[in-house]
């Protein structure tokens, strides 16, 4: 079965001929009418329609954004923060630089739209530090935002005041955190808090009521409350509704970004049809599925999948429907929706040991567990490809491994061990055998670490 | 320390932006480092004195973070991305390449001061890998010939700046 057509809500005018990223155009293609609709509306009702739409969150977590925005402590009499979260940097993932460059009025309405459906004072935007002309871009915007009573002091007329600014990082992948990243935005090292007590809803920014949504996450807010959440929710599977981004990368011959329905696409279907299949003379060996932390799937492994009526079917890497709750069933995550292809050229330890050397640089360093077994991950598979490998190697990285998830303030300690972990375990023999696979690398191979 | 007027404006302006100055702790920091290229003792200080803060708080920012640099650096800064899929696509050959085409190593500044080359982690282009930035621009797809053709394009601007 061939793939089913793209979906194009959120990525509707990037790349169109002519679209540009001013707030004419934008305005030209009925861009604001829905904040104009939503300043009309009482707070409680829009959060209730964008709860029933099942939205969930497209950073990584895939968490309800209804329920999270339901736990905001709206008694305390503290201001309310909004952040979007623009800090993208899950390896693998490259889907919000094409929102924040190409459309940012889509992401500055979404966001004006949940900040009056939350009764926001301030909202900040997190931007990486790697995207030097995404602040730019998105501060002008903002700035027409202003002038044209979208954004700021009474919007539209209303009594509703809210500003959004631009808060730049510095290259730290952790702030992608939510809770580091607030630590950061206060100007701090972004380690990441311990929750409980310092739940974002209640003890966030400056200690007040915090809501961290992801950019996509943010647009799709501004859609759910266009078509309503009836319509939306038609979109997609239950439990996994609206859009997806998939960002596609590594070694197929179209890798780029598609919006589909959650679920309506399966990874055989994307890969092959969408992205033109491997490239030539190749074969596919291995995806990681939802960002560089997300668990390996092994061409050629078999899933046995529960049904709803309890019955049960079989499922291979090419037939998974790539929605949060199929890839969950089989052992991994959605995650931020990077999907990361590797071919028959790559061995399996090489390619850890690159992806290990990305967590080891970007351990905060605040929990022992991650900071000295991210390292230790680091350096092992380092070793095998560099110098001597052992065959008991293998386990003995992923010993380290198990050690860390669970243990941690933070999911980091999941994302950085998920990887050695899924590697070995589905990848043992070339862990075992790589010292002699060493010896007969021809010359020419591609070096990953 | 000589700021440009521009530069102390925009501070000033961006500490309106929170209710607690040490939130201009990052903004500043990139502020400063862009107009005078590396984050000295000196900056550290003045940062601190202008956010009441002490120099510890601003130190331990400025050491977390990759971006800000303690050290001067080369007038171009070439940036490969390191991270799986740009090294699946050729990543390190690139960065081989502008290594060997400036004559210089990873994190040092090449020998007529013109080019500091960095490897880091990813860029968030990971469709069009491997990626490069030179400065504040983005370079996609760079395969050696491309990084060859960017380090010469480098060179040119270096030769005709004299």
């Amino acid at each position: 079965m061939s793939a089913p057509a793209e979906t194009r809500i959120i990525f509707k005018h990037i790349d169109e001929e002519g679209y540009s990223n001013d707030i004419t155009c934008y305005q030209k293609h009925g861009g604001y009418e829905i904040l104009k609709k939503a300043v009309t509306a009482k707070p409680e009702d829009l959060r209730d329609e964008v709860k029933k739409s099942g939205l969930r969150g497209r950073g990584g977590a895939g968490f309800s954004c209804g329920l999270k925005w339901s736990f905001v402590d709206r008694r305390s009499g503290k201001p309310i923060y909004l952040i979007v979260n623009a800090d993208e940097s899950e390896p693998g993932t490259f889907k919000d630089r094409y929102i924040i460059h190409q459309d940012p009025h889509q992401l500055i309405e979404g966001t004006m739209i949940s900040c009056f459906a939350n009764n926001v004072k301030q909202a900040y935007i997190y931007i990486r530090g790697e995207f030097p002309e995404g602040p730019r871009i998105l501060e002008t915007a903002i700035q027409e935002a202003r002038d044209a009573d979208f954004v700021g002091k009474n919007i539209l007329g209303t009594d509703y005041s809210c500003d959004i600014f631009v808060h730049r990082g510095a290259g730290a992948y952790i702030c992608g955190e939510e809770t580091g990243l607030i630590e950061s935005l206060e100007g701090k090292r972004a380690n990441p808090r311990i929750k409980p007590p310092y739940f974002p809803a209640v003890l966030g920014l400056y200690q007040c009521p915090t809501i961290v949504n992801n950019v996509e996450t943010l647009c799709h807010v501004k859609h759910i409350l266009d078509m309503g959440a009836d319509e939306y929710l038609k979109i997609g599977t239950p439990n996994n509704t609206g859009t997806r981004i998939l960002c596609v990368s590594g070694h197929v011959k179209k890798p780029g970004y598609y919006e589909f329905a959650c679920g309506s696409v399966t990874m055989g279907q994307l890969l092959n049809d969408v992205c033109g299949g491997p490239l030539e003379g190749r074969t596919f060996k291995a995806v990681i599925p939802g960002g560089s932390s997300a668990k390996i799937l092994r061409f050629g492994e078999k899933f046995t999948i529960k049904n709803k009526d309890g019955s049960t079917k079989e499922l291979a890497v090419e037939d998974i429907p790539m929605d949060f709750d199929t890839l969950a069933a089989c052992g991994t995550m959605g995650g931020s929706g990077g999907v990361i292809v590797m071919d028959d050229s790559v061995n399996m330890v090489d390619a850890l040991a690159n992806i290990n050397a990305f967590y080891a640089h970007e351990s905060c360093g605040q929990c022992t567990p991650c900071r000295e077994g991210s390292l230790w991950m680091k350096k092992i598979s380092t070793r095998m490809v560099k110098g001597d490998a052992r065959p008991e190697d293998g386990e003995l990285i992923k010993n380290v491994a198990d050690q860390i998830a669970g243990r941690t303030i933070c999911a980091f300690g999941e994302a950085c061990s998920w990887p050695t972990q899924s590697f070995v375990l589905k990848f043992g023999d070339e862990f075992k055998a790589y010292a002699e696979t060493k010896k007969s690398k021809p010359t020419d191979s591609l070096e990953l670490v | 320390m000589n700021l440009k007027p521009e530069t102390l404006a925009r501070i000033d302006e961006v500490i309106t932006h929170y209710p607690e100055k040490r939130s201009g702790t990052l903004p500043l920091l990139h502020l400063i480092q862009e107009d005078v290229g590396h984050i000295s003792n000196e900056v550290i200080e003045w940062i601190a004195d202008k956010l009441e803060l002490e120099p510890i708080n601003v130190y331990e920012v400025v050491t977390f973070y990759p971006m800000f640099r303690r050290e001067p650096i080369g007038k171009r800064h070439v940036k490969v991305c390191r991270t799986l899929s740009c090294a699946l696509m050729g990543g390190y050959k690139t960065c081989a390449k502008f290594e060997s085409e400036f004559n210089t190593h990873l994190g040092e500044v090449s020998p007529d001061g013109e080019v500091t080359i960095e490897f880091v982690e990813c860029l968030a282009s990971c469709g069009t890998g491997p990626v490069v930035m030179v400065d504040e621009t983005l370079h996609e797809n760079v395969d050696e010939a491309k990084a060859k053709a960017i380090s010469d394009q480098i060179k040119a601007e270096a030769a005709q700046r004299g």
